[in-house]
């Protein structure tokens, strides 16, 4: 791993949100499918071929595994953002003659909020149900908005950009009982959280191979086949492979590696959740009784365990994260996004706009060691003390001022 | 933007001028421009003697490219007269940072703050 960034500072890696690095032990696991066995898992006929497909079957029992279904019900796709677009326009277009709104929330993930919004182009009907200050859904007020023509609730499993983790469950039992269709994006959580689409009523299930250790460009879904049997319309087309729910050449060598990550995610996630938790807490502290003024984005014990979305008061995001140079993080701030668009989670946790712009995000993970969390608070302090002395709202903070009372002069 | 720019690192690892000026002075001009929502607020402070700023100081809320732009901003203004900091436009900081296209309206609000500046220092010294 490179140490320095191209302007020379240490690099500790703290965005495993976005991203996580390839486990090296599933490095290995995929390199045979390059070179040596690079065969298409449907070539029938040759050796090439049955060494590709029995290594797709380990993968796909190791996927399955993980979540607590059969292998047959785990479909591998090219990712996360795929896997949440066929749930959502595949459900919409297989039962739309059954119903044509749809249930979600104010706090999912791109991937499935503009599908949605493209329905509702189409002419279906969606109710984005708000959070609480934590990122919480109430499983009431989904129960509330169900209605006779709902065919999809799509909900995330955990936030990725405050960590805060829903009540699956809760929500899961309301749409076995409503009849419901209930998908659930689990993209982020699988590597240390406990998901098992049986107990929790869940019928679609979209997961992410580069969130959970996995090789980019690599995902699954989970389609339930029994009780009840959900079908999908495929967006994929062209050859028939995965049962036609996703046509196309499977990546061997990604779904291995995918396969390789979900094994070990199952053996090590009770682990890794107290370990991560921990550094997080630390460093977390750290930030907190190094500073006032500032404050945690999200649920502070329901999350997962190694996101940290922290508002530095009056500091603004993108100078913070270039302040701190080589600690990677992320921003919820619009300076920092390619549309100058802030956070449409933070909007829903109804975040001050002026808070908005101040929010970091901070992963953990698997990699993450405490003297990386050390070195990445005292950066962190003294990038954030500097901008503070340099901040003409904190000067006016601590003259008194209350700057909610101020005209700002802008357009 | 593959990484921050040089120039604008410069600017935040080695501030010029940062800092204030005592705003209840009549020999200061004080201008407030952007808005917390937004993510931008820049304070620039000018010291004039007979028509020459003969100090300046700059706070700023904002991204990296805001500083930079604030921070020049306050550079180049001492030793100018008032009409030649009220003819400083944003392109010429934008050339002299290598602001990128997405980061233009951070110099955009440097020129006003400059501005604004200038028109608190007169409206203080109004000769009638």
């Amino acid at each position: 791993m490179a140490n320095v960034d191209p302007n020379g500072k240490r690099l500790v890696y703290l965005d495993n949100l976005a991203a996580t690095r390839t486990d090296p032990r599933v490095v290995e696991a995929m390199l045979p499918f390059f070179s040596e066995h690079f065969g298409n898992a449907h070539s029938r006929s040759h050796a090439f071929g049955w060494s590709a497909e029995n290594a797709v079957d380990k993968a796909r029992g190791q996927v399955a595994a993980l979540v607590g279904c059969k292998p047959g019900e785990i479909v591998f796709t090219s990712g996360g953002t795929e896997s949440c677009n066929l749930a959502v326009k595949g459900v919409a277009k297989m039962y739309e003659e059954r119903g044509k709104h749809v249930i979600t929330s104010a706090v999912e993930h791109r991937a499935v909020l503009d599908p949605i919004r493209s329905l509702e182009r189409e002419g279906f009907e969606a109710t984005y149900l708000p959070v609480d200050t934590t990122g919480l859904v109430s499983p009431e007020t989904l129960r509330d908005a169900i209605r006779e023509d709902t065919i999809l609730v799509s909900m995330i499993y955990a936030s990725n950009e405050i960590g805060t983790i829903q009540d699956v469950a809760a929500m899961g039992a309301i749409c076995k009982d409503k009849g419901v269709i209930f998908h659930v994006d689990a993209c982020c959580g699988l590597d240390t959280e406990t998901i098992d689409v049986d107990a929790m009523g869940i019928d679609i299930l979209s997961m992410s191979s580069h969130k959970i250790y996995g090789p980019n460009g690599v995902g699954a879904i989970y389609v339930r086949r029994r009780r009840p049997r959900v079908r999908l319309s495929p967006i994929v087309i062209g050859g028939g492979q995965e049962r036609g729910i996703r046509h196309g050449t499977l990546n061997v060598p990604g779904i291995v590696g995918m396969g390789a990550a979900a094994a070990i995610a199952l053996e090590t996630r009770e682990v890794e959740k107290v370990r991560i938790a921990e550094l997080r807490n630390r460093f977390e502290s750290a930030l907190k009784d190094g500073l006032e003024e500032v404050y945690v984005n999200g649920h502070p014990t329901q999350r997962l365990p190694g996101a940290l979305n922290i508002s530095f008061n009056f500091i603004e995001g993108e100078s913070l994260m270039m302040g701190m140079g080589g600690v990677c993080v992320s921003s919820g701030s619009a300076c920092a996004s390619a549309t100058l668009e802030p956070s449409h989670v933070m909007r829903a946790l109804g975040v001050g706009e002026d808070l908005v712009h101040t929010s970091i995000r901070f992963s953990l993970g698997r990699f993450t060691t405490k003297e990386e969390i050390d070195y990445a608070s005292e950066e962190c302090l003294r990038a954030a003390r500097k901008l503070r002395d340099m901040s003409p709202l904190w000067e006016m903070f601590k003259e008194g001022i209350d700057l909610s009372e101020i005209e700002w002069k802008h357009d | 933007m593959a990484s921050y720019g040089d120039k604008v690192i410069d600017h935040f690892e080695n501030p010029r001028n940062m800092g204030s000026l005592d705003k209840n002075s009549d020999t200061v001009g004080t201008g407030i421009v952007g808005a917390p929502e937004c993510g931008d607020v820049m304070k620039l402070q000018i010291q004039v003697e007979e028509d020459r700023i003969v100090d300046a100081k700059f706070k700023t809320f904002g991204c990296g490219s805001a500083i930079a732009s604030s921070s020049l901003a306050t550079e180049w203004v001492k030793g100018m007269t008032i009409d030649e900091a009220n003819s400083i436009k944003n392109t010429t900081i934008v050339e002299e940072l290598g602001l990128p296209p997405v980061k233009i309206h951070c110099s955009v609000l440097a020129e006003e703050a400059i501005k604004s500046a200038i028109e608190d220092y007169q409206s203080k010294n109004k000769k009638d």
